[in-house]
């Protein structure tokens, strides 16, 4: 039995949600980072539904090449924060502001 | 072969030596001078073959042309005409003397100064070469940020203003000038059917007089804030006193050219209405600055300055000439740039080698200066008289000329300058009165006490800035007619085209009139 | 012949780069050598094309060359062609033997200045502009000159820069004469515009044919007169000669007495042709040159500088010059241009020779009693005074008398030009006598330590020649009424154009009149120096009574009538005020708080817009969000 496009799209979208409010509200840098790769996985779900809805094998091949980037950028990621860590002893978002006016 | 790339070789010899630049070590001041020197020579030099091949008609020359972006029609196009010909050389002629003078004025970061100045001649040299309004715009841009950096960067103490404030005034007119550019761009898709971008393309094509008002304001406003007309004129004071000497010799050398250049290739033959008629209000403001600048020089106490607000009076001749629109006054009116670049580039040249004895350009600091230093003062008296039209020096030629041809077309704005001419003894003696003679003032037996020694007379190097400039001053005044020849037979198209076109258009409305009488 | 015409001009100009470049190679005599003879030599060509003038034919008395084109766009075409004509000979004759003289002489007189070199490069420089002055063809060459014999005078009046108050005095001669320049160069333009020519020659032989309109003609001549007017020191333009007495006293001989001042004068008789068609303008200048002949022989009679005394008449014997130009005597101006050459010359240099002897002493109270210790002197100034004072049988009396006869006859009888002018002989006569009597006669007033004596032969000798001149010089222009047959006038008629209303044309009618009138001008000298015997000599005490009994007048005149005060306070000062007003006001106030306002207002609005950058990622995040909910919308809703 496969489900129905619509429910995997509202899974993705619910996972996209959580991963937005997990960016816009939680503190802690890692968790802000962690729910930036929800969103890009609720991407790549959506992706990979819609190639097999469509029959066509497109998407799936752009889901590697986001899962790529997304080790990619983990990878710079965390060794900001780290770098970031040393110098200022926390990983708080809301404390991190030199780009303000 | 190298020969049939003689201009491009000519413009682009300085930012190759800026590349050379950019190899060596900062520290070694002597080569980095040396080799910025010798760049800007070989490009003088390149330039003087410029002017032996040029043949006196009034047919662009040593015309290059590569496809560039051909899909928007963009290609790099340059080529002489008399008008950028004389124009060309005077840039190449002043940067070595403007190297050369800098030698011992910087000595902080030399090489970035070095290569500001080599970037901004090969800026200048493309501005004047270009045939092509898109590459025009990037020539001009692009010698703008050079500038912006030597007076930011080597400046006096409010550099920063004196930067931003040059910068704000410039780009405020060539963002309207690119407007028009685009504007002209799609005009002339329209009636010819192509995308181009070629000045000489868009000279073919006929623009209403309403465009031609609207395109012709945009241009001249970039070009009235550069060479600077009434009442655009306050960044100059401001930026020529914050300016290390080289750039004040280049500000008023060249860069006020590039105002009066634009007039002469682009309002005039791309929008001749327009020029009729926003000729009688370019010669009121003309006068007025000739007259308002004089004045004002008058009223400095900043040697710097004062020199500054004479340009603005002089520049004013350059509009009159331009705007009274006949052979002669046109003719004197391209003369008087070149003068100008040269008489007032000299007087830069001597307030800066002065500012460097004394560490003062305030003009009540000063008194006796022909005791102590005779020939720095014979040499700076020569100056000040080509500088108020002394006959027999060059200055006399394009006054003369620029008043005299003013005068059947705009006899008010002819006998104005005439009188400016009192007005610029006026101030210029009384400069020399008060620094010159005398006995040696107060603050100046202060400052000898200071150092140990009174400042000491022309260095050899010195001598090398100077002679150069007082031998074209006498050459030009004694002997025009190399350079006049040279010049006469484009200004002579460029008058008659430009009579043509009025003429036409007058027709045509004298044909409407009648055709609206009959019906 | 004309081939060597270009040396001239070349001698001088050779002298100048001698002295002005190499002058440190040379001691002071031998820079003093080579700048006399550089002009020698001028003069010995000046004599050799005068004579082959003489030869010619009288009405192909003309040698031209023309070296090279200066200028050439369009129409306009200016060469530098010299012309030899009989104007230009004399004025030649003049400049390079005067000239010579005063060369010779600064030898002497300047032997001691560490500026010597200099000095003597200045005075070839402006020798070689005098020669382009009136050698040239084309008006702008002749500007060209004008221009530069003004630079020489500025150099020179300021030859002791140290001085500031010396500089300045050049200064003022240089801007002054610009305002009459401005004047020359506008009707140099209007000449082009309307006759389509430069050349000197050729607008004489334009003008009286081209049918033009009044106001055209008087315009342009009364332009022309503006320079005229600033380069001969005529009222309102006078201001700056009697200060120019700053310079050197050779220089105040040469430049402004013989030869620069009279440049003016040159220049009216030059384009006789065109003054001749403007009769107003011809009577503003008999008037302008009547009002300064008086002023400035009023003004002489007070001043107690031996300099300035000389100054102001030269001021008034340009006047008279001029009074001979508007009632169209031109060639009796020239005339009188080159006697006044001779024994104005002959009075500065003699003047030098006396301050040279009392140790730079210029106040004429503390001289006197000098006639013994200062014997050539004495005498060849005597011959000056006299012959600037007009007694028959010296050079003044005849060019004088043709001036006083021609005004008579212009207006065909008694006329107030006429009365002026034969008052201002009498005053030049006074003058001239006190400045006598007080250097040379009476009490000697001069303090303890000072040791009059006579100077050097080497300034002795041009002084002597030049009294010879002041007495043969009028020789030249013997009027017909005394039996002569006015050589001059005759030489120069060719080139000179008549005026409708001039004295010239009756002349020869009337010689007993001429006499009569000769007679009674003779008289009015004789009775004025007998006063001036009677002040100075006689009764010592007696000026200050006089001035006592008239103190107003006494001051107006000392203070030379506060020309310079009511121009300080009318044009200088409102001048300053106007700069002033024009830089804080428009430029600073205005202007560029305009610009401020245009860069302060972009600073404000960065300032309010800059709160949105509070440096949390998650408020970036929350508005980009924002952002793209909006668009989505916004596409959604079509």
């Amino acid at each position: 039995m496969v489900a129905p496009l619509q429910h995997i799209i509202a899974v993705a979208g619910l996972l996209f949600s959580i991963g937005v409010l997990g960016v816009l509200f939680r503190r802690n840098a890692i968790i802000v980072f962690m729910s930036i790769e929800i969103m890009l996985n609720a991407v790549n779900l959506a992706f990979v539904a819609f190639s097999r809805y469509h029959g066509n094998i497109d998407g799936q091949v752009f889901v590697f090449f986001s899962m790529t980037l997304a080790a990619a950028e983990v990878a710079v990621g965390l060794a900001i924060m780290v770098a970031l860590f040393r110098n200022l002893k926390t990983t708080d978002i809301s404390k991190i502001s030199s780009l303000k006016y | 072969m190298l020969l049939d790339h003689l201009l491009s070789l000519t413009i682009f010899v300085p930012l190759a030596g800026t590349g050379l630049l950019l190899f060596i070590d900062g520290g070694r001041k002597a080569l980095l001078r040396g080799i910025a020197l010798g760049t800007s020579l070989i490009t003088l030099g390149l330039s003087y073959l410029l002017f032996l091949g040029f043949r006196p008609n009034a047919e662009f020359q040593f015309v290059e042309e590569a496809p560039w972006i051909p899909g928007y029609g963009i290609s790099y196009l340059v080529g002489l005409d008399g008008i950028s010909l004389l124009l060309i050389i005077l840039t190449t002629f002043l940067v070595p003397l403007a190297i050369l003078s800098s030698y011992k004025a910087i000595t902080e970061k030399v090489k970035g100064f070095m290569a500001a100045l080599l970037v901004m001649e090969t800026g200048i040299l493309g501005v004047f070469a270009a045939l092509d309004l898109f590459l025009f715009y990037i020539f001009w841009e692009a010698m703008l940020i050079p500038m912006v950096f030597l007076i930011g960067i080597w400046g006096g103490e409010r550099r920063l203003y004196a930067s931003i404030k040059f910068l704000l005034f410039t780009m405020l007119g060539s963002l309207l000038m690119l407007v028009a550019i685009i504007a002209l761009y799609n005009q002339g898709y329209a009636e010819l059917g192509r995308f181009t971008t070629s000045y000489l393309d868009l000279r073919q094509i006929s623009l209403s007089p309403a465009t031609q008002t609207w395109m012709f304001l945009a241009f001249g406003l970039s070009f009235a804030i550069k060479i600077p007309m009434f009442p655009l004129h306050t960044w100059l004071p401001d930026a020529h006193v914050e300016a290390p000497t080289a750039g004040s010799v280049l500000l008023a050398g060249v860069l006020l050219k590039l105002g009066g250049f634009g007039f002469l290739r682009y309002c005039l033959p791309l929008f001749p209405l327009a020029v009729e008629r926003f000729a009688p209000l370019m010669v009121a403001l003309a006068a007025i600055a000739i007259i308002y600048g004089a004045l004002l020089a008058f009223a400095q106490t900043d040697m710097k300055k004062l020199v500054a607000y004479s340009s603005v009076s002089h520049m004013g001749y350059v509009v009159l000439g331009i705007f009274a629109l006949t052979l002669q006054s046109v003719t004197g009116g391209l003369l008087q740039m070149i003068n100008h670049g040269l008489t007032t580039g000299a007087l830069f040249l001597l307030v800066g080698m002065l500012y460097e004895r004394t560490h003062t350009r305030e003009i009540a600091h000063y008194g006796g200066v022909a005791q102590l230093l005779p020939k720095f003062s014979a040499i700076f008296l020569i100056t000040v008289l080509a500088s108020i039209g002394l006959p027999g020096l060059n200055g006399f030629v394009s006054e003369f000329l620029i008043i005299l041809g003013s005068y059947p077309t705009q006899p008010v704005g002819a006998i104005v300058a005439a009188l400016g001419v009192i007005l610029s003894a006026v101030y210029l003696l009384w400069l020399v009165q008060r620094v010159f003679y005398g006995m040696p003032s107060k603050q100046l037996k202060a400052i000898a006490e200071k150092e140990g020694k009174m400042p000491s007379d022309l260095s050899r190097r010195e001598w090398a800035v100077l002679l150069p400039i007082v031998a074209m001053m006498i050459w030009i005044g004694v002997y025009p007619r190399p350079l006049v020849s040279r010049i006469e037979p484009s200004v002579q198209a460029l008058v008659s085209e430009y009579r043509a076109a009025t003429e036409v258009a007058a027709e045509d409305f004298a044909e409407t009139l009648g055709n609206n009488g009959e019906n | 012949m004309a081939d060597t015409l270009y040396l001239l001009v070349l001698f001088p100009f050779i002298g100048f780069l001698v002295n002005g470049l190499g002058g440190r190679w040379l001691s002071g005599k031998q820079s003093g050598l080579v700048a006399s003879l550089a002009v020698a030599g001028s003069f010995l060509i000046g004599a050799q094309l005068f004579l082959g003038l003489l030869a010619r034919p009288e009405d192909n008395r003309r040698l031209v060359q023309t070296l090279f084109t200066w200028l050439p766009v369009g129409e306009l075409n200016i060469h530098v062609t010299y012309v030899f004509d009989p104007l230009a000979a004399i004025m030649v004759l003049v400049i390079t033997g005067v000239g010579l003289l005063i060369h010779i002489y600064s030898i002497g007189y300047m032997r001691d200045d560490p500026g010597i070199r200099r000095y003597f490069a200045y005075l070839n420089l402006f020798t070689f502009m005098m020669l382009n002055l009136v050698l040239s063809d084309s008006l702008v060459l002749l500007f060209m000159g004008w221009e530069g014999v003004g630079l020489c005078s500025y150099l020179l009046i300021g030859f002791w820069f140290s001085d500031a108050a010396k500089a300045r005095a050049g200064m003022k001669a240089f801007v002054v004469n610009r305002i009459g320049d401005a004047g020359f160069l506008i009707a140099m333009i209007m000449i082009f515009d309307r006759f389509g020519t430069l050349s000197m020659a050729d607008i004489s032989w334009l003008a009286p044919g081209a049918g033009i309109d009044t106001t055209f003609i008087t315009t342009v001549t009364l332009l022309m007169f503006v320079g005229a007017v600033g380069k001969s020191a005529q009222v309102p333009l006078y201001v700056w000669l009697p200060d120019a007495m700053a310079g050197p006293t050779p220089v105040s001989a040469l430049i402004h007495a013989a030869t620069m001042v009279t440049a003016g004068v040159y220049l009216v008789a030059r384009n006789s042709a065109l003054f001749a068609l403007a009769p107003i303008t011809m009577g503003i200048i008999a008037a302008i040159g009547t009002i300064t002949a008086l002023l400035a022989a009023i003004i002489a009679i007070t001043q107690t500088d031996i300099k300035k005394v000389l100054a102001y008449s030269t001021i008034s014997q340009l006047g008279y010059m001029f009074i001979a130009l508007g009632v169209g005597a031109f060639s009796a101006a020239i005339f009188h241009l080159m006697t006044h050459a001779f024994f104005k010359a002959l009075l500065f240099l003699g003047a030098g020779s006396v301050i040279h002897g009392m140790g730079d002493e210029q106040d004429l109270r503390k001289m006197g009693r000098l006639r013994q210790l200062m014997p050539t002197t004495f005498m060849t100034m005597t011959i000056g005074a006299l012959a600037i004072a007009g007694l028959p049988g010296l050079a003044g009396f005849f060019s004088k008398d043709e001036i006083l006869w021609s005004a008579f006859n212009s207006s065909g009888g008694i006329s107030w030009i006429w009365l002026v002018g034969l008052a201002t002989a009498g005053l030049t006569a006074f003058y001239m006598a006190r400045m006598l009597f007080l250097t040379f006669f009476g009490e000697r007033r001069w303090a303890e330590g000072v040791k009059p004596h006579e100077s050097p032969s080497v300034m002795t000798v041009p002084l002597i020649i030049l009294a010879f001149l002041s007495i043969v010089g009028g020789y030249a222009g013997v009027p017909e009424a005394l039996g002569g047959h006015n050589a001059l006038h005759h030489f120069l008629a060719p080139l000179m154009a008549t005026f409708q209303a001039s004295g010239e044309a009756s002349q020869a009618a009337n010689h007993p009149l001429e006499l009569l009138l000769m007679l009674l001008s003779t008289g009015v000298v004789l009775v004025a120096a007998y006063y001036a015997y009677r002040f100075f000599v006689q009764q010592p005490g007696l000026p200050e009574t006089a001035a006592g009994k008239f103190p107003q007048l006494y001051r107006l005149s000392n203070r030379r009538f506060y020309v310079d005060e009511i121009y300080a306070l009318l044009i200088i000062r409102p001048f300053r005020a106007l700069a002033d007003l024009l830089w804080k006001w428009i430029d600073v106030r205005i202007i560029d708080n305009l610009v401020n306002l245009a860069g302060r207002t972009t600073e404000r609005l960065g300032g309010a817009l800059r709160l949105m950058q509070s440096g949390l990622i998650q408020h970036y995040a929350s508005l980009l969000l924002l952002g793209v909910v909006f668009i989505l919308l916004a596409v959604a809703m079509g």
